[in-house]
């Protein structure tokens, strides 16, 4: 093969696609979007307990020389920008006889959950190309692989920390998120029995045509199978919340950093934009569990009645628009979905107390693996029962 | 002596543990709701809303130095003030009033009085022991600065701070 031939044999247009499409979800969509969690954060569980919360941040035009910080509409909306600067402006501080290897390692593995994304549809399609970084057909597996990995970076900052707290919240960690990665798996079991394959534009693409899986009133999904499906998928549906909470160290399930009895856990040793990475990394994979929630249940991009970005379905007085607009408007919904179960995630959050360890580890062994066993045979039993 | 702690029947429901979630839920959504729609009380929000007006008759802000109504420094420079201050933050020099002025006849008055802000613990001795009722604690209670050298009140700063005070002295006042 000559020079040139070997040049021309590079996809370059789909490696522009994946690289503008990587960057604009990172940069564009989840890091904005995390910061924003943090604030969310902030904001709701201060009307939750009854506070005002930050709302003084405003963008600092005082250094520039104004009179006074541009608001815009909320106030303290600044508030992240000020955060990362805070965290960027700080010593890098390393305490004495930590593994340097590893307590440099750890923080970067934590934002491994911003590789999962590549899996996720997160919109229909744009311009004839699809909105999904990585149009592969094991999808679910992947995810399932990248976000498994995520318990390193935990167990290694612990390890790595040569000190008593965050060594117990590492090993805490590491047995909670196998504990509950077995029922996270076993509990979509239901929905890929249903699907028949694990390519989520596919998935996504189904419950566009036929109803969404919780929301089965279009398409095929007015059909008995599916409402009978609705039993296992709801059960699905809910072990699974259940387990992203477990799996993205949430509140009740925050036993690793769990401040009460160990510190801070395992990032007790960590400080400035190290500590941040963890911060970030651990807000990452909210958005990731939450997406998954949104690409597995509720539909994904799909909006009734919206067209997508083909200019296929929908009410058919909206084509009059370009397609895309809808295309957009398609993105816009799936991460407006995501946004809904993240602050749902803040409201749990702020309303439930931390479960004890032994209590945790019981949830996880003794109730929802076996749910989420029994429930794979009763999917299959309403499969069977409504194919005859 | 032991006795055993009766452990509360759970029924099915309360064993499920997910209608208490949504119980929870709920509760803290009314809270959210509630301060949404702006019924919620909540703290004063300090530069923008002060607590001014509702300082009460007796509140103990900066220490300052009054006029009398004929424009003339009530304070006569005997120094009681500066010896009674608990953290030493009063310094007078006193000087001798040239026999040409017009209050030549009260003799003495401060040429220096400067008052440390830092050191100032607002206990308000130096207003009960002045003899001449010359300085008062009056309410301004944000006293800023962004050095040590703005933080002390001279005694241009005291008199602005103080203005006049009309009236008898209590001490030349019978009933009192």
């Amino acid at each position: 093969m000559t020079t040139l031939a070997f040049f021309d044999s590079i996809p370059w247009e789909m490696i522009l696609w994946a690289a503008g499409k990587s960057l604009f979800v990172i940069f564009g969509v989840v890091l904005p979007l995390v910061s924003y969690t943090v604030y969310a954060e902030r904001r709701v569980s201060a009307a939750i307990q009854d506070r005002v919360g930050p709302n003084r941040t405003g963008f600092p035009t005082t250094l520039l020389g104004f009179k006074k910080d541009l608001q815009l509409f909320l106030g303290g909306l600044g508030q992240p920008i000020a955060d990362a600067m805070k965290f960027i402006l700080k010593e890098d501080f390393t305490p004495a006889g930590v593994k340097h290897f590893y307590f440099w390692l750890a923080p970067c593995l934590a934002m491994l959950p911003l590789v999962s994304l590549a899996f996720i549809p997160f919109g229909s399609s744009l311009f004839g190309e699809k909105m999904v970084i990585a149009n592969v057909n094991v999808g679910v597996l992947g995810i399932f692989a990248v976000t498994g990995c995520s318990v390193y970076a935990i167990v290694l900052a612990g390890w790595a920390s040569n000190s008593k707290y965050p060594f117990l919240g590492g090993i805490r960690s590491s047995s909670q998120m196998i504990a509950y990665e077995l029922s996270m798996g076993l509990s979509i079991i239901p929905v890929l029995m249903l699907f028949g394959s694990m390519n989520l534009s596919d998935l996504v693409q189904y419950q566009a045509d036929n109803g969404w899986l919780l929301l089965p009133l279009w398409g095929n999904g007015l059909s008995t199978e599916r409402w009978l499906m609705l039993i296992p998928l709801t059960i699905s549906f809910i072990i699974f919340m259940i387990a992203v909470f477990a799996e993205t160290n949430r509140l009740p399930f925050d036993m690793p950093e769990s401040e009460t009895e160990l510190v801070a856990g395992y990032h007790t040793e960590y400080g400035s934009m190290k500590f941040a990475l963890f911060f970030l990394g651990e807000y990452a994979a909210m958005i990731v569990g939450s997406a998954l929630m949104v690409v597995f249940f509720f539909g994904g991009w799909h909006i009734p009645l919206i067209p997508d970005g083909n200019g296929v379905g929908g009410l058919s007085f909206l084509h009059a628009l370009p397609d895309w607009v809808w295309g957009i408007v398609n993105i816009t919904a799936f991460f407006g979905k995501v946004a809904v179960i993240l602050v749902f995630f803040i409201w749990v959050r702020w309303t439930l107390p931390r479960f004890r360890f032994d209590q945790l580890m019981k949830l996880g062994w003794l109730y929802l693996f076996e749910i989420a066993l029994a429930n794979i045979f009763l999917a299959a039993a309403v499969l069977a029962f409504t194919s005859n | 002596m032991a006795y055993i702690v009766p452990r509360p029947e759970l029924t099915f429901k309360e064993k499920a543990y997910l209608p208490s979630i949504l119980n929870g839920l709920k509760i803290t959504f009314g809270h959210f709701k509630k301060m949404m729609k702006g019924e919620t009380k909540v703290t004063m929000q300090y530069p923008e809303e002060t607590w001014d007006s509702e300082l009460p008759e007796h509140y103990r802000g900066a220490p300052t130095l009054v006029k009398d109504e004929h424009d003339r420094e009530r304070c006569v420079a005997c120094q009681l003030c500066e010896f009674i201050c608990p953290p030493r933050a009063i310094t007078i020099k006193p000087m001798e009033i040239p026999a040409d002025d017009k209050f030549a006849k009260v003799e003495k008055r401060p040429a220096e009085f400067e008052i440390d802000m830092i050191r100032c613990i607002y206990c308000g001795m130096c207003e009960e022991v002045c003899p001449e009722q010359a300085i008062f604690l009056r309410k301004d209670y944000a006293i800023t600065g962004i050095t040590r050298a703005e933080m002390v009140h001279d005694k241009a700063k005291l008199y602005e701070l103080g203005g006049v005070f009309k009236g008898l002295v209590h001490k030349w006042n019978p009933e009192k």
